[in-house]
């Protein structure tokens, strides 16, 4: 039996991170806001600190752990956001055509148009910082792949003998759409979904990074990043482990989605020679 | 291949107008946007007079549909507006971050070029083997790694400890400092560029009419040269232009760390300081780039592959 390298390594990364920040507050061994004990501060990898303590003294194994729980929220939720409104948008373009379908490559292409960083800046730019910003900053902002693909993959399903029966038998639109095409498409959106997970948490960490996500005190490995900037030539090992978090966690989600599209992309099998 | 042309522009100018409006509508109509430059947490800093007389002189207390026109008609003569900070011309503050930003762009695509396509093709004419598996390890971890992490090792690494590479900055232009930022931000798209590569490659080795010219008794080389190199041209260079376009945008955060000075980090810059004219102005840039740099990547597609033109 074909043993899927990726899909496995995939799921135990991701999983690791995610056990990880569920368990934080168990696992961590300081508060990672308030326990700030200047004695303490810049102290190199050791048996008390397990990856040395910042410019504040903080610990920032408990910091990484703690930021675990909102990179990882970042990313889950505003993936969902994004999938949610690409394929009400794809779906319902590719189902009923027409105008709305117009419409809605319309827009489509110019959100493709804007580079999905640059354009999270800009709504945070008007928005007060905070995380309900960052979330609809981003929630806003990837949907444009997930719609052209529900979008594509509606319009090959559509003249399909299923649907053309259920629309014979009465059956409302909506209810064909969730019941009979939504299931059929559900497997390259969710890879995409998958893949996309990780470009969120990036994301949030490059906009924590620039100051323009979450703020500190709290721990958000992007901002421990930006902070272990200054400290680069007195303590670098504050640059090693927030960094190492982010990248086995967008690792995991990219192996993770690329087994996954294995699974559930027939397209995509039949390269894998 | 004029008509696909003239096709492919009537796409693109209705985008860019769109655009225009949608970063119109998010910093001018959007109440708000302009009161929280004046203020510090919610609290208005100067008096409720002079407030009304900055909008009036700033022009914002015309209706909508007035200050959007005038805002389309000065975007056709090239003016953006004027600098909520420093009272310069828009134009002028993006002129001189332009060529940065483009030289990082430009050094990292060709990185990734160098290396990606290369290792792809590889990873392609040996699949299944244990190069093949490394090297789609090395593609997914340079596409997983964040990039400001990786410039920040690098950093350390090269500029501080071995001393080799300057830090940060933009020098007098030369090499040097060019080094670590196209590094930092070449690395993702060489992974996205070699597993394409791989991808394309597979996909047209596959191919009967590459199986006919080998039961031919074309020699290996010739197959490799003619065939497989020219198909999977098409695809590639979609993909690099795609790349180029899209490492524009992705600059931002390599040019903070390094404190490039190009449009990226100005960008960054103006949204902390809420200038909105220089941050719609390097928005509507960014974005002209982008589909300037897709239209020449699909005019090159179609000269060759002539099956394009027809689309």
């Amino acid at each position: 039996m074909k043993i899927r390298v990726n899909l496995w390594l995939g799921a135990v990364l991701f999983v690791t991170v995610v056990l990880a920040g569920i368990l934080a507050p168990w696992l961590a061994h300081t508060d990672p806001v308030m326990d700030a004990n200047l004695m303490n501060a810049e102290t190199p990898p050791g048996a008390e600190f397990w990856f040395g303590t910042d410019a504040q003294g903080r610990d920032i194994y408990s910091r990484v752990l703690h930021g675990a729980r909102i990179s990882l929220t970042v990313g889950i939720v505003t993936q969902l956001i994004n999938t949610v409104i690409g394929v009400a948008l794809g779906m319902s373009a590719g189902y009923w055509g027409g105008w709305w379908d117009d419409v809605v490559s319309g827009l489509t292409n110019m959100m493709l148009a804007i580079p999905s960083l640059v354009f999270a800046l800009a709504v945070m730019a008007i928005l007060t910082p905070g995380l309900t910003s960052l979330l609809i900053a981003l929630g806003l902002t990837n949907w444009s792949h997930t719609c052209r693909l529900s979008r594509a993959a509606t319009l090959s399903v559509r003249n399909q003998g299923y649907i053309r029966a259920a629309q014979v038998l009465g059956f409302s639109d909506l209810h064909i759409m969730m019941r009979e095409v939504l299931p059929n498409i559900a497997g390259p959106i969710i890879v995409i979904g998958t893949l996309g997970m990780g470009g969120a948490v990036l994301a949030e960490a490059s906009l924590s990074f620039l100051g323009l996500g979450i703020r500190p005190p709290y721990p958000s490995w992007g901002s421990m990043l930006s902070d272990a900037r200054d400290q680069i030539t007195t303590a670098p090992w504050v640059s090693i482990f927030p960094g190492l978090a982010i990248f086995i966690t967008v690792l995991g989600l990219n192996l993770l989605g690329d087994g996954l599209r294995d699974i559930l992309d027939p397209q995509d099998r039949a390269r894998r020679s | 291949m004029l008509s696909f042309l003239l096709r492919r522009l009537m796409q693109t100018v209705p985008i860019l107008v769109a655009v225009a409006g949608l970063i119109f509508v998010l910093f001018s109509v959007i109440p708000g946007s302009f009161e929280s430059s004046l203020m510090d947490d919610g609290k208005s800093m100067i008096d409720e007079q002079t407030v009304q007389r900055i909008r009036k002189e700033l022009g914002l207390d015309q209706p909508v549909a007035v200050r959007f026109v005038r805002y389309v008609g000065s975007l056709a003569t090239l003016d953006l507006g004027t600098s909520f900070r420093t009272r310069q011309p828009v134009t002028t503050v993006i002129a001189e971050r332009l060529w940065p930003t483009l030289k990082l762009a430009l050094a990292a695509t060709l990185f990734a070029v160098v290396l990606g396509i290369p290792l792809g093709f590889l990873a392609a004419m040996r699949p299944g083997t244990l190069i093949d598996s490394a090297s789609m390890v090395v593609a997914v971890s340079g596409l997983s790694l964040p990039k400001f992490w990786l410039g920040l090792l690098l950093m350390y690494l090269f500029a501080l400890t071995l001393g080799w590479l300057p830090s940060f900055g933009y020098g007098n232009g030369g090499i040097s400092h060019l080094i670590l930022p196209a590094i930092a931000l070449g690395v993702s798209p060489l992974g996205l560029l070699a597993r394409t590569t791989r991808a394309a490659v597979l996909d047209i080795m596959n191919a009967d009419f590459v199986r006919t010219a080998r039961s031919k008794g074309m020699s290996e080389v010739r197959v490799v040269r003619w065939h497989l190199a020219r198909n999977a041209l098409v695809i590639v260079l979609t993909t690099v232009g795609l790349q180029f376009g899209s490492v524009i945008g992705q600059a931002v955060v390599v040019e903070k760390l390094f404190a490039w000075p190009g449009l990226g980090s100005l960008l960054v810059d103006s949204v902390s300081l809420r200038d909105i004219p220089v941050v719609q102005g390097c928005i509507l840039t960014l974005v002209l780039f982008f589909l300037v740099v897709n239209l020449v990547v699909d005019v090159l597609a179609a000269l060759v592959d002539p099956r394009i033109r027809y689309t």
